[in-house]
Formats: structure tokens, sequence, C-alpha cells
């Protein structure tokens, strides 16, 4: 195994630095989710890669169960947002502010 | 060695590219489709990991999965309407993106500098135990159905009741024919304890119209 | 033992409790009969009680424990000794023929039931109050009656002078009830129990000072609930009530309630000898100050509420010359000939169309022979008058405070208290015939009202009968012979109730005997003299000294006193402490609410309501403390 575990933690980070920045940036709910998609992936990578040098499978577990995670999420948020688009036809999220006050 | 190399500056590089793309493009579609080509590269690393189970998992979950429900929903909604908006949000991009930066600096520069994995912590999974076991898949079924049953079970609790949750959130409450599952269990017990169906009829006539109005 | 004493409160509970929860729907007039039974029945148990032969060493009957906290325990229990049972007598059995006498005058009224509900509940307090064997119990259904009698002096709601009355007979005791509470705080800081016996027991051991300061404070309390001067001023106004609520007011369930309590402390009071001063002054006072009063007032339940506080004054006058029996004595006879006033009042008014004001009374007595009667010998009674009740016992409170003057270790003010109490009766002699030549004798002053006017029903009147034979009697079958009658024998039996001193010495008892009878002749005279030859109005009378008849009349000015002096008093005070209140402390609570409402208005700006701000601070967070981690981990 020639490639050192940094540069693989380092594409992790950039993924996961890359998925936050969309969440920050991106007005659309579904882009958004999209980002956090990315920030799993690079997450995922971490997980797998620590696995592999720890010569442990708990990583490799933990990436499963945080893929089941990321499929349920994507599940139920999409169907909010269905049902969501459905009620005020819109899916800006600066539009969406009756959070305030 | 080379080989290796290679293939890991190709599928660094092409993730990275494709996760700007991810959150850079346009349209919600190729952003989706950007996520695609991040994942399969991912799953590429997880490969040269000798993770090649994983590897699979991720290509049939997320590109085959996730990804394929973010398409359908893009369907679902009207995409046209918003073309003209903009992407971004324009006051807090001068923000975000000096902080996910600095997030970057900080994440990275534990990445390159913090682990050291020494022989004495590591576990007894090695690349020759894996193969000895058949592969990684097998390798990971060994500890996933022994010492982790339990967070698997949970986890499979947890998509089930997603599932579930996510047809409870989209259905439309108007014209869903399970909003009159309530009835439907009264006139089944009507049906049970009555003497015969011509109660049980009696019974159902005033209580049908009573849950349009 | 045969009888049971719980009965004795049980069966006004009972009565209480049925009226209360089925009176208003179902029962209506039958609650009267449901009420009168029960008072009944605790009569019956009280006669059984005393037919056992309780006697002063008979044991505490507990009922439960109330309280247990450590080494200190408080009972549910019943003292019974003589003078409980006398005062149990007394109560059950003039409250009982009220009873009686209220079917008849409430018959018309559409909230009978409610006054069948609130007047046995009144009368169960009583008895409780009179039961209780430790302090805390007592001061429970002290509070009771006083609610009690709220609840029926404001019985006609409606009327806003009665629902004032109520609320100032409420405030009065309450000034009372301060003092007695603090009495109670400070037995339970000194002696560590709130038990009879056992205070009693320890208190011959604590200094003088501690205990004349209990002494007097629970004399305050006892002034409150009593009507002395100068708490006696909700007593008046309490005539707004029912004139049958009056009655048991006056005669049995509420006033007499501060002497029994002073006679029950007595071994608290005997520890000071300037307290008892004090009380003996006080009573005198009030005895004097409410029958000079009583001359000049024109409503006739006012000149009886006047009457009743001056005779209550007379038994604080004996309470404080150390001759219990005595005091429980006149507050048994007065019991029965006041009742007999009140409810013989009562039938006039009630002839009278609710009328009050004697000025447009006159000439009744042939229409109402048999009110007529009994309220005469209820007046001669209340007069002192040989042989009725009153002669007796007032005669010997008269004498004990003769010879609490005279006797050698004496205290002489209780000379110039006898001369006041003295005058007292002569005053009450004369305001009592004023009161029945007005009423009764003469021209109908009011020709309309007097054409109407007709005797009460049977049921209004068995009752004066029944009292009327009790005010005539009474004296002279527990009083005779003097000093040495059933009552005396009774009640000395409990130790530390003297026999009196001055008891030997015959010469001075029958002089004072005759002197007190000459009174009582000279008062009726001169009423008679005053009122009845050729039939001057009540305010020729008072023409002819203005000044005085006027001081008389406004009851020396006290409730204008009251009113400018404490209430006005207070309400300066209230309102100096209402603008602090308003605006330094208000400012204050206002300063500190703008100042957050200032600083909200710039934060709240941070509440966007927008999720991706959200997001921002927690990505924020995330890099400061990941940040930390690399700088310092």
């Amino acid at each position: 195994m020639g490639i050192p575990l940094n540069a693989y933690l380092l594409v992790g980070a950039i993924l996961f630095s890359l998925g936050t920045l969309g969440v920050l940036i991106r007005r659309s709910v579904l882009v958004i989710f999209i980002s956090v998609e990315l920030m799993l992936q690079g997450v995922n990578l971490t997980f797998v890669a620590y696995s592999a040098f720890l010569e442990d499978m708990a990583g490799s577990m933990f990436a499963v169960i945080s893929l089941t995670v990321a499929a349920a999420e994507a599940a139920v948020g999409l169907a909010i947002l269905v049902a969501l688009s459905r009620r005020v036809t819109e899916f800006y999220v600066d539009r969406l502010d009756s959070l305030k006050w | 060695m080379t080989d290796q190399l290679i293939a890991f500056t190709y599928l660094s590089i092409v993730a990275t590219v494709a996760g700007v793309g991810t959150i850079s493009l346009r349209s919600p579609v190729h952003c989706a489709l950007s996520l695609v080509i991040v994942v399969f590269h991912v799953a590429g690393m997880f490969v040269l990991l000798g993770n090649g189970f994983l590897a699979a998992i991720q290509v049939i979950v997320y590109a085959g999965a996730i990804v394929v429900l973010f398409l359908f929903t893009m369907m679902l909604l009207d995409l046209r309407r918003h073309e003209q908006e903009r992407t971004v949000h324009r006051r807090q991009i001068w923000l975000a993106i000096p902080i996910a930066i600095l997030l970057f600096v900080e994440i990275g520069t534990i990445a390159v500098t913090k682990p050291e994995i020494s022989e004495g912590i590591k576990g007894s999974f090695s690349p020759a135990t894996i193969s000895d076991l058949g592969g990684s898949a097998q390798a990971l079924a060994t500890v996933l159905f022994n010492e982790y049953l339990l967070p698997f079970e949970v986890a499979s609790v947890l998509l089930l009741a997603a599932a579930v949750g996510a047809m409870v959130l989209a259905r439309n409450p108007d014209e869903d024919a399970l909003a009159s599952v309530p009835d439907m269990i009264q006139d089944a017990s009507g049906l049970a304890d009555g003497d015969g169906g011509q109660e049980a009829e009696s019974v159902e006539a005033p209580s049908a119209p009573s849950r349009d109005g | 033992m045969v009888s049971v004493p719980w009965i004795i409160p049980l069966l006004p509970l009972m009565a209480f409790l049925i009226n209360g929860a089925f009176g208003p729907r179902y029962l209506k007039k039958a609650t009267g009969y449901i009420a009168s039974a029960g008072i009944l029945g605790a009569f019956i148990a009280t006669v059984a009680l005393w037919a056992d032969g309780v006697g002063p060493d008979t044991p505490d009957h507990i009922l439960y424990r109330w309280v247990t906290s450590g080494s200190f325990e408080i009972e549910i229990g019943f003292i019974l000794d003589p003078l409980t049972v006398i005062m149990l007598l007394v109560v059950t059995g003039v409250s009982f023929l009220v009873h009686v006498y209220s079917i008849g005058y409430m018959a018309a009224d559409e909230s009978i039931a409610r006054f069948f509900t609130w007047l046995p509940l009144f009368v169960f307090s009583m008895i409780m109050l009179v039961l209780s064997n430790n302090f805390l119990s007592l001061y429970m259904f002290w509070e009771m009656v006083g609610v009690c009698s709220y609840l029926l002096i404001g019985f006609w709601h409606q009327r806003r002078s009665a629902s004032n009355a109520a609320v100032k007979a409420f405030l009065v005791n309450r000034v009372g009830d301060f003092g007695f509470a603090f009495a109670i705080i400070l037995i339970f800081w000194n002696f560590n129990s709130l038990n009879y016996s056992e205070v009693f027991a320890a208190a011959p051991d604590k200094s003088t000072e501690l205990m004349l300061v209990i002494a007097l404070l629970l004399f305050v309390g006892a002034m409150g609930k009593s009507a002395q001067f100068p708490l006696h001023i909700w007593l008046p106004d309490a005539m707004e009530g029912p004139t049958p609520v009056s009655a048991l007011i006056h005669a049995a369930t509420m006033v007499t309630a501060g002497v029994y309590m002073v006679a029950r402390m007595r071994p608290i009071f005997e520890m000071s000898a300037e307290a008892l001063l004090i009380v003996g002054g006080v009573g005198a006072f009030t005895a004097l100050f409410a029958a000079s009063i009583g001359l000049a007032q024109t409503d006739i339940k006012r000149v009886l509420a006047y009457s009743t506080v001056s005779q209550l004054g007379l038994m604080f006058l004996a309470l404080g010359a150390g001759a219990y029996t005595f005091a429980i004595f006149h507050l048994a006879t007065h019991a029965f000939f006041k009742a007999l006033l009140f409810l013989g009042s009562g039938s006039v008014i009630h002839a009278m169309r609710d009328e009050q004001e004697m000025t447009q009374f006159g000439g009744l007595w042939r229409r109402m022979k048999w009110t007529y009667f009994t309220f005469l010998l209820g007046g001669l009674a209340l007069s002192g008058v040989f042989p009725f009740a009153g002669f007796w016992s007032k005669d010997e409170v008269l004498g004990s405070a003769f010879f609490k003057g005279v006797a050698p270790g004496g205290d002489w003010p209780f000379t110039v208290f006898w001369t006041m109490g003295l005058i007292a009766a002569l005053f009450t002699a004369i305001y009592t015939f004023r009161m029945i030549i007005l009423t009764f004798h003469g021209r109908p002053r009011n020709a309309e009202l007097h054409s109407h006017a007709h005797e009460s029903p049977a049921v209004m009147v068995a009752p004066l009968v029944v009292l009327a034979v009790g005010a005539v009697v009474l004296g002279a079958v527990v009083g005779f012979p003097p000093e040495d009658g059933f009552i005396h024998g009774y009640l000395s039996a409990i130790p530390g109730i003297v026999h009196f001193e001055g008891a030997g010495d015959l010469t001075a008892v029958i002089s004072l005997a005759v002197i007190s009878t000459a009174i009582a002749a000279i008062g009726i005279v001169t009423a008679y003299a005053i009122y009845s030859r050729r039939q001057p109005s009540p305010e020729a009378v008072a023409a002819l000294a203005p000044g005085v008849y006027k001081v008389l009349y406004r009851k020396y000015y006290i409730d204008e006193i009251v009113n400018f002096g404490i209430v006005g008093v207070t309400k300066g005070i209230g309102l100096i402490l209402w603008a602090i209140d308003a605006k330094i402390v208000d400012g204050i609570v206002n300063l500190t609410g703008w100042i957050v409402r200032s600083i909200s208005t710039v934060t709240r700006r941070l509440q966007t309501g927008q999720v991706q701000n959200y997001l921002f601070l927690v990505t924020a967070g995330a890099v400061v403390s990941v940040g930390a981690f690399v700088i310092f981990g």
C-alpha cells in the first residue's frame, strides 16, 4: 500500500469542506441535500481509509451505518421537500423564514 | 506502486473537480450527476484501500438509490419555473467561503500532520487475514453479524421508519386513499361483530360522507 | 360514660352538609327543620353529657392525632369539664330556639336554604370552639366562627350596607385575631405545646411579664370577638344580618366566645394581676360607654346591640375581678334574655314590615300581646329587676367588682369600676324601658304600619315563650342562693375557679342587692317619666339636651374617628406606598424590561429565520472547536 493515509484523509477533507461550502452558499434545498451527501462522501472515505490502515473492520462498519443513515435521510428529506413544495411551492431556503423571532 | 499512485492521483483529482462541480453547477440535475461522479471515484478509492465490498455498496446505494431518488424528486418538482433564480446565497457567500477555507485548512492540517499508525494499535484484520476469510465482504460480515448485530438491527429499523415516514410525509392528504384507513378499520370491525353484512352497510353509509365534509 | 361527646358537634355539621348539598335544589323550606333537628340533637346530647356527671377530672376526649411532629403533637380533642358543659348547654339550647324561630322568620326568604346552611355551621363552629382542648383548634374554630358571622351578617348581600357590615365585622375581628394569633405563637414559643392542660400546668413557672404579654394578647382576641371597646364597632353594624342571626351572635355563638376564652385561659390571666386589672377596666369602661350610647339610639336593634356590648363589658368586669363563675353565670342568663329581646324585636320588625326605627313604632302591645309580654319580661331581666334572671347574675358581677375593690389586698380601681358598672346598670334600665315604651306603649306614631301589625306565627312565638320562662326563672333556679347556687357549685368544682371571698358578708351582699334593685327601679321610673307622660316623641326628648344627645346618637363619633383616624391614615399611607410602588418599584421593573427590549431589538436580528444563517453559525462553531483542537490538542 504505497499511498499514505494522509493522502486519503486530505481528499476526505477536501470533499467535506466542499460539501460544507455547498450547504452554506446554495439556495436550492435540493442542492443543499446533494451537498450534504458530498460531505458524507468525505466522511465515508475517511472511515474506510482508517479502517484499512488500522486493519480494523470497525471503520468499514461505520461506513455501512453512515450509508444507511444517508439513505434514510435522503428519503425523509426528499419526502419533506415534496410535501413542502406542495404547500408553499417554494424551495429556496432564504425565502423560508417563518422561524423568525 | 506507480499503478496505485497513478490511480489515486486520477481518482482524487476527478473526485475533487466533480465535488466542485456538485456545489457550483447551476442545474440541480447537473449537481446530482456530478455527485454520481464523486461517488464512483470515491468507490474507486475504496477499491484501492482493499475494500471492494464497500465500494460495491457505495455504488449501488448512492448512485443506484440515493441519486436516483434525487432525480425522481426533481422530476416531481417543476424546476423550469426556477431557472431564472440565482443559485447562490449572495449575502452569505463572502462569509461562507472564508469559513469553509478555514475549515479545510484545519481539517487538512489534522489530516496531514496527525495520523501516525503504529503497529501496536492495529486491529486483527490485516490484508492477509481478509484474504484468508475470502475477501472484504466476508470480513465485514464477520464483524457485522457478531460484534455489531444490534447497531445493524437498529439501522434496519431506521430504514423502515424512514420508508414509512417518507410515505406519510409525501402523500397528498386530499386525494390519498390512505386517509380512509380508520374508516376501513371501523367497517371491518362492524363486519366482524355484526350479525350480517346488512347491518354493516347501514353503519358504513353515514360514516362515508362525514370524512369528506 | 354513656354519652358520646362527638355527637354534639356532629349533628349540626351533618345538618350543614345536608342542607348545603341538597338544600337549594331539593329541600328548600325543609332545611329549617333539618337544621333545628340537628341542633336539638346536639342539645339533647349535651344534656346527656351533663347528666353523665362531667367533673373537672374528666379526661380529654381525643378524636384523633392531627399533627405529629417530633415531640410536638396536636390532637383534635374535646375538653370536658363543667365550664364546657355550661357553655354547650347555653349554645345549643339558645341556638335551637333561634333555629325554630328562624323557620318562621325566614319563611318568605327565597335564600332560606342558604340561611339554614350557614346557621348550623355557625353553631358547629362555636361548639367546636368550646370543646377544643388545644390552642390551635381553638384558633381554627375561632376563625370559623368569624367566617360564619361574615356569611350571615352579609346574608342579604344584595344590600350594600349588609355586605359592608359583614366586611367590617370581619376586618375588626381580624384586628383581634391578630393579637390572638400572636399570643398562640408566643405560647408555642415558650411552652412548646399547644395543649391546654400542658400549658396551664407549666404557666406558674414562667415569668410574670411573659404571662402579662400573653394574657393581654389573648385579651385583644377576646376584645375583637366579644366587642369590647375599641373593637366594639362591628357589633352594632352586624344588625344588617337577619334578626335571628343577630340573636345568635349576641346570645350564643359569637360574642360569648371571648368571655369563654378568657374564662378558659384563667390560669394564664391569674398569673398577672395587671392583666386582670386591664380586663376589668376595659370591661367596666365598655359597659358604661355602650350603655350611654344605647340611651340615644332610635333603631331598636341598635339599642339591643349596644346593650349587648355593655353587658359583655360587665362580664369582662367580673372576669377581671377573678369571678369567673359570675361571668359565666351572667353569660348564661344574658344569653337567654338577650336572645329573647332580639327575637322579640325581630317579631316586631317582622310585623312592621322590616321597619326598625322606634320613631315609627308605638302602641303595639295591643296587637302583639305575646311578643309584648315576653319582651317585657326580657326587659325586666335585662334591667336587673328582682327576681328575674338578670338580677341574680348582674348583682353578683357588680358585687364581685365591689369586693375586689374593697377587700384587703384587693385592687382599689375595682371600686371605680364598680361605680361605672352601677351607672351602666342605671342606663341599662333607662334605655331598656325607653325601648319598651317607645315600641309598645303610647299612641301609634305610624298609623299605616300600625294598622297592618299582627302577631307573629306560633313557630316564632313559641321560642319567645320558652326564652321568657328562662329569662324569668333561670337566674333563681341556677343562681339561688346567691353565690352558692347550682351554677356556682358546679363551676367551682374546676380547680382554680375561686369561690368568691366576699360571699360570707351577708349585710354587704344584701345591701348591694338593694342598691342594684333600687338603681333598676330608678332607671325604669326615669324612662317612664321621660317617655310615657304626655308621650313626647324621641325628637322632643333629644331637644332637651341637644349636644349630649348628638354625641350619644353618633356613638361618641367612634366610627368617624376610626374612619378618619385609622382608615384615613391607612388609606393615606397606602396612597404613598402605592405611589412608591407605581413610580419607583414599577419603574425599576419597567426599566429592566426596557433594557432587555432595547438589547433584543439589536440581538433579535440574529434570529433571521433562515436556516443557512443558523448553519453558518454551526459551522463557525465547528471551525472554532476544531481550530482549538488543532492549536492546543
